[in-house]
């Protein structure tokens, strides 16, 4: 076990002592608060960004610049009267919030903050965990969040969650896969599964981050599939307020429905920090000479780079339009993972020889072209009336369908 | 399906658009701590206006009382006692009473008086927490001895609220005919005289009177480009603001 963990994490190397305990734990704890502290912050971040895009002002009321203000939201919502529903599975409803909730915790514990410190002979490295099976753990915790949303739905004992949790398990699992393809071409470019070699590997300069080395298709899919993983907008058909009142939280209340947005906004935290880890070489960059301070430059780096990705989701939510289910299905199935998957493909060829590569580029070009005829073929069909299911986004009218069996009616 | 080729481009116009609205001005005002300057005819609470040497303009007719949509106005008339009279003519409002609970602001009493003695001022944020306070009798409706609207410890009053409440609010008609534009027709208040006319449509206006500059200037900035008026556009708009910042003996006429 012992050697298992320091094969990649140098500070367990000289086994289990007190010291390293204690480092452990208090790495837990900075990472925990850093966390808390940072979700007030992007919440207020994206209420002033929103509001300022839509020429409003946004919180100002509590501290400076309304900093405060998810501080005063979160006190109000604690002191609130928790309801749960007469019709709700008790125990599921009580456990949903944490199942959310835990997974967004865990997953930001192999993000690689900053370099690696010696502190006292030992090697500290600035992530809370550098497990081997490294960035499967955030695939396996947004595996489990989709129980936390599913189940919350379901547990209502109420239409509107039930509708959402459908939507939210069919949305989350078919962009899972197009998430899943992109990661494997990353690990793919690095050889390994560990945050941490994902980072070094890409540490030598903007031309080895991988996304210029990957081409910028993957980081392209996993943007779209990892906003919609989380539920933001414009993917946010699970807590459509216009058509859901609010989802799979609309019965939630008080403390447990305050648990939701934590874990939502910390998610959003989470896999910005995960993208730049991924695709923007996590804490590479310029730093500068200067003695006994080099140690803080690779974590302003990080914070930047993160920043800029929380940014573009408040930028999208703000920018674009809400898509209807059957577009999200569409945008998942039809375009991002034979995407993803044929670029996977690509990568692995190039990974092995030049030949496989360019083989694997003519493979995948025949066979997208394939896909294309398959597309328009099944499309074509629907126009005819002669498919065997109708497609979606093209049915008849309900009413026109209604009226005909009203007017029977009426006539009888 | 046909693809028309702005559509790449139509999606990233919402990016562009959030992004030019962080650098445009803010349409929201932090309410009760900042607000904007009221039109010059704002409806507000409304009050009763004395001459120049203090007499009351109001004559009792009930005018206002009978075109009342909501019945929110309660007058009787009195004749003037010969020693000391009130107003000028031969009687005066004895009681004059509006209920604040049921006005709604048409400002068809204003039109319909004959003497100008009541108008409205842009006063609107009142928040009485009785009835006796609601409905608003003489005493506090009538100007006080400088020619001001009285303010009672239940209002809201801001700088510029209380200033061209006379007969000049109702009589000048910036939208109405332009033979009329510059043409006093109006008599004079307590304090204040009589009140010079007020430009009308051609874009003279007094700007510091009506303080509608900054509201107009504001509401520039977030038009659609095709929305913003022809004098506002390119050279021109640039001509323009440029002259509305010099001083008022280059601009030529007036």
């Amino acid at each position: 076990m012992n050697s298992l963990l320091a094969s990649t994490d140098p500070l367990f190397s000289h086994g289990m002592t007190g010291v390293v305990v204690l480092i452990v734990i208090i790495k837990v704890l900075v990472g925990f608060g850093a966390l808390m502290g940072s979700v007030i912050l992007m919440i207020w971040f994206e209420r002033k960004a929103i509001s300022d895009m839509q020429s409003r002002i946004g919180p100002q009321r509590w501290g400076p610049f309304g900093l405060l203000q998810t501080l005063a939201d979160g006190i109000k919502l604690f002191f609130k009267e928790d309801l749960i529903p007469a019709e709700a599975d008790r125990f599921v409803f009580k456990l949903a919030p944490y199942l959310v909730l835990v997974p967004a915790l865990i997953t930001f514990s192999i993000v690689p903050v900053g370099g690696t410190l010696n502190i006292g002979g030992h090697q500290v490295m600035l992530q809370i965990a550098n497990p081997p099976m490294g960035i499967l753990l955030m695939l396996a915790m947004s595996g489990i969040s989709v129980y936390g949303v599913m189940l919350a739905g379901w547990s209502s004992g109420s239409k509107y969650p039930l509708l959402s949790s459908v939507r939210a398990s069919a949305q989350m699992i078919s962009y899972e896969a197009a998430l899943g393809m992109t990661i494997v071409t990353v690990i793919l470019a690095t050889g390994s599964l560990t945050t941490h070699s994902i980072v070094t590997s890409q540490a030598h300069g903007i031309w080895h981050w991988n996304l210029i080395r990957l081409g910028i298709v993957p980081f392209v899919v996993f943007l779209i599939s990892i906003t919609a993983e989380l539920n933001r907008p414009p993917f946010d058909v699970v807590e459509a307020e216009s058509e859901l009142v609010g989802g799979f939280h609309t019965e939630y209340s008080s403390l447990r429905f305050a648990l939701f947005f934590l874990a939502e906004f910390m998610n959003t935290i989470t896999m910005s920090a995960i993208m730049v880890t991924l695709f923007f070489g996590g804490p590479a960059g310029w730093i500068p000479p200067i003695a006994h301070f080099k140690w803080v430059f690779p974590i302003i780096w990080f914070l930047a780079k993160t920043t800029a990705f929380a940014f573009s989701y408040i930028w999208f939510r703000a920018a674009l339009p809400r898509f209807r289910y059957d577009q999200l299905m569409d945008l998942g199935w039809k375009r991002l993972i034979p995407l993803s998957l044929g670029w996977m493909l690509i990568v692995a060829g190039f990974v092995v020889s030049k030949p496989w590569g360019l083989i694997m580029i003519a493979t995948v070009l025949i066979s997208y072209t394939l896909l294309e005829r398959s597309f328009a073929l099944g499309q074509s069909r629907g126009k005819d009336g002669e498919a065997i299911l109708p497609t979606v986004g093209k049915r008849p009218l309900p009413g026109f369908a209604l009226r005909n069996f009203t007017d029977g009616d009426a006539d009888e | 399906m046909e693809m028309r080729m702005s559509k790449f481009t139509d999606f990233f116009g919402g990016f562009k658009l959030t992004m030019q609205h962080i650098g445009r001005p803010n349409v929201t005002t932090s309410y009760p701590q900042k607000k904007r300057a009221k039109q010059p005819r704002q409806h507000g609470r409304h009050v009763l206006n004395r001459y120049e040497d203090g007499m009351e303009k109001c004559i009792g007719c009930e005018l206002c009382a009978g075109v009342c949509p909501a019945n929110c106005i309660n007058v009787r008339g009195l004749d003037n006692p010969m020693d000391h009279p009130v107003s000028p003519g031969e009687r005066y409002g004895y009681i004059y009473e509006i209920n604040y609970l049921r006005c709604i602001h048409c400002d068809l009493c204003v039109e319909a008086c004959p003497t100008q003695a009541i108008t409205e001022s842009k006063m609107f944020e009142y928040s009485f927490s009785n009835r006796a306070d609601a409905i608003y009798t003489k005493s506090e409706l009538l100007v006080d001895d400088q020619g001001f609207p009285q303010k009672l410890p239940w209002e809201d009053w801001r700088e510029g609220e209380a200033e061209m409440t006379g007969g000049w609010m109702r009589a000048t008609s910036p939208a109405g005919d332009a033979a009329f534009e510059g043409v006093v027709q109006w008599t004079g208040d307590l304090g204040a005289g009589i009140k010079a006319a007020e430009a009308g449509q051609s874009e003279n206006r007094d700007d510091k009177a009506t303080g509608s500059k900054q509201l107009r200037d504001a509401f520039y900035r977030h038009l659609e480009p095709e929305d913003v008026p022809l004098n506002r556009r390119g050279l021109e708009g640039m001509m323009t603001q440029v002259m509305e910042k010099l001083p008022p003996r280059f601009k030529g006429k007036k």
